[in-house]
């Protein structure tokens, strides 16, 4: 079974926010929720870099274990849901969430948060009929075969999203070809950024994507 | 007339600040021109170590959602699930359960703690009224803040296989809003009768000696006790701190609206579990004491009359002080006309 994963590589956001743009269309989310949102680190200065961040649907998510409803579930590929006929709104998932990802409707006195709202990989969740499961939910396009539509538009293909073994393999290319020191945790700066070539360097890298190899 | 000429005013702020835009422009030094390799070094993001131990320190950052201060990762909500989870919740039932099996074998071996002599049926005004129906609401809000509390930390192991989950939606969700809602009601109330009954529990050089004794368990003879007992003052003086805590972090969780963080509420989610189980387990003992335990001191809290032989027994200094005004026996009428009890517990 597919284990199904969102990877952001930094190296590439450019932070226009298109996957939480068509996040937002896709699942028409309520007013003020946002499912994925872009943190940028030293904004404005030149260490400036950009990550897409949404649910990463944990193997062992921390949301899951805390949960006092136990309301949460993994689905077959790894996706973790939640059924929110179940959900309390305790506000118990953000607090154990590493990535902030569960958002309420509200936050009001006496714990009034709604039900919880986060991202499904665009899996839908528990629902009687198709329009129920939209409504609460947003899209299902795993079940149309399709992966998530923030990662399908996204513009530089930051963003990946699908079976962990898939897109790690891309990423893995990736950092190869660009010459990290120690794979993807070491700056691209040191192995490509000096020097006399860096302006071919970082030519060739904008292109790493369409180019097949450092040569081609 | 007045929006048009604001209109052009604000046209021609506009041209201007253009023109100054485009001077300075062609002022400034040609830097990128000079050295493209640096600008072009600058213009494309570095991802090194850095980067990522900055993404944990939570500095330095922006993000795309309005109003929001959570930085990318969070690495204590994992901290928390694991002491709530690993620690705090099988300590609870240790505690809980242990506190059980204590009482209940206590009470096989050793039994209740019957009244050495004859009543006289003679009685004397203990509590009030206004201080029974307080005690009984703060009682029975406790009870159900306790119930949907663990059913808030444990339920889920139970209930939901048992029941399924449309019944599990609606026993968890009232569970939420009972402790919600009756949270607050039960701190307001605890505070006004730890008030009221601040003076008769402060500490006195007799409650020593009824430590020592074990309350009566050692030795055969009672230890010197006045309105309260020293057992009984310690309970008071748990409520009052504990009970305190109990109350603050419950508010801290119950009205997220003072913008509190998640580290804020994982804070508050742990004391209020710690002192909220501490509560519960002392609590049973005191429930057991209150009715099985001791003869006698439930129809205190019942009726607000106790007999003459409970009160010489438990309550010696006390006793000595208020026998006179014990009531003749089977007397139906309080004994004491002004209906408080303050008279009665000069210690
Ligand atoms: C006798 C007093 C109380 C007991 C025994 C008690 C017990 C508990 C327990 C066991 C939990 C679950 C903790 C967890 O899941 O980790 C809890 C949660 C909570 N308690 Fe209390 N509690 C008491 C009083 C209060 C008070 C006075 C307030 C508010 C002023 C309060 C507000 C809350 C809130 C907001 C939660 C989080 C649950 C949610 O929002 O769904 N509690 N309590
Ligand atoms: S909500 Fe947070 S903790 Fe839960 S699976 Fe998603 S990222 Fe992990
Ligand atoms: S808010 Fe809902 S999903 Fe999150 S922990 Fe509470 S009950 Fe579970």
């Amino acid at each position: 079974m597919a284990q199904m994963k969102f990877l952001c590589d930094a190296e590439r956001c450019i932070e226009c926010n298109g996957c939480v743009t068509a996040c937002k269309n896709a699942n028409e989310t309520d007013w003020g929720i946002q499912r994925r949102r872009v943190v940028t680190l030293d904004d404005g200065k030149p260490s400036e870099v950009s990550i897409s961040v949404a649910c990463m649907h944990c193997d062992d998510a921390p949301c899951m274990a805390v949960c006092p409803t136990d309301c949460f579930y993994k689905t077959d590929d790894g996706i973790v849901l939640h059924d929110k006929d179940i959900c309390i709104g305790c506000g118990y998932c953000l607090y154990a969430c590493p990535f902030g990802a569960p958002q309420f409707p509200k936050e009001e006195a006496f714990g009034e948060r709604g039900k919880m709202d986060k991202c499904t990989f665009c899996a839908g969740g528990p629902a009687e009929t198709k329009e129920e499961e939209y409504e609460k939910y947003g899209a299902n396009r795993i079940a149309e075969g399709k992966l998530p539509l923030c990662a399908e538009m996204c513009s530089t293909k930051a963003l990946l999203a699908g079976d962990a073994q898939t897109i790690s393999d891309i990423f893995r290319q990736r950092v190869v070809y660009r010459g990290h020191e120690d794979g993807g945790w070491s700056s691209v700066e040191k192995a490509q950024m000096s020097g006399p070539d860096v302006s071919a360097n970082l030519d060739e890298m904008a292109y790493d994507a369409t180019r097949a190899t450092r040569e081609g | 007339m007045h929006t048009l000429m604001q209109c052009l005013w604000r046209l021609r702020m506009i041209g201007a600040v253009l023109l100054l835009a485009v001077l300075a422009a062609s002022l400034a030094p040609p830097s990128s021109a000079a050295e493209p390799d640096e600008e072009i070094g600058q213009a494309v993001g570095t991802v090194d170590a850095d980067t990522w131990r900055q993404v944990k320190s939570g500095e330095n950052f922006i993000d795309s959602r309005h109003d929001s201060t959570y930085n990318l990762i969070n690495p204590s909500g994992e901290t928390w699930r694991q002491i709530r989870n690993e620690w705090i919740s099988p300590a609870g039932l240790i505690a809980i359960g242990g506190m059980l099996a204590i009482l209940i074998i206590f009470y096989l071996v050793v039994g209740r703690n019957d009244l050495d002599h004859e009543r006289t049926g003679r009685k004397i005004l203990r509590w009030t009224a206004l201080e029974r129906s307080l005690h009984w609401t703060v009682a029975t809000l406790f009870i159900a803040l306790s119930l949907t509390g663990l059913n808030l930390l444990y339920g889920k192991f139970v209930f939901r296989h048992i029941f399924g989950d449309v019944f599990w939606a609606n026993m968890i969700m009232g569970s939420k809003l009972i402790h919600n809602y009756a949270g607050p009601v039960f701190g307001i109330l605890l505070i006004v009768i730890l008030a009221k009954w601040l003076k008769m529990n402060l500490p006195k050089k007799h409650d020593w000696e009824w430590f020592k004794q074990g309350g009566g368990m050692v030795g055969d003879k009672h230890p010197d006790a006045g309105f309260a007992n020293a057992g009984e003052k310690v309970w008071f003086w748990l409520l009052a701190s504990v009970g305190l805590l109990v109350i603050v972090s419950g508010f801290v969780l119950d009205f997220p609206i003072f913008g509190q963080t998640r580290d804020n509420m994982q804070w508050a989610n742990m004391f209020h579990g710690v002192t909220s189980l501490i509560l519960m387990t002392v609590a049973l003992g005191h429930i057991y004491i209150g009715t099985l335990g001791t003869e006698g001191a439930f129809e205190g809290m019942a009726t607000g009359y106790v007999d003459e032989t409970w009160a010489k027994q438990h309550h010696n200094l006390w006793y000595e002080e208020v026998k006179n005004s014990a009531g003749q026996p089977q007397q139906s009428d309080p004994p004491v006309g002004d209906d408080t009890a303050t008279a009665h517990r000069p210690n």
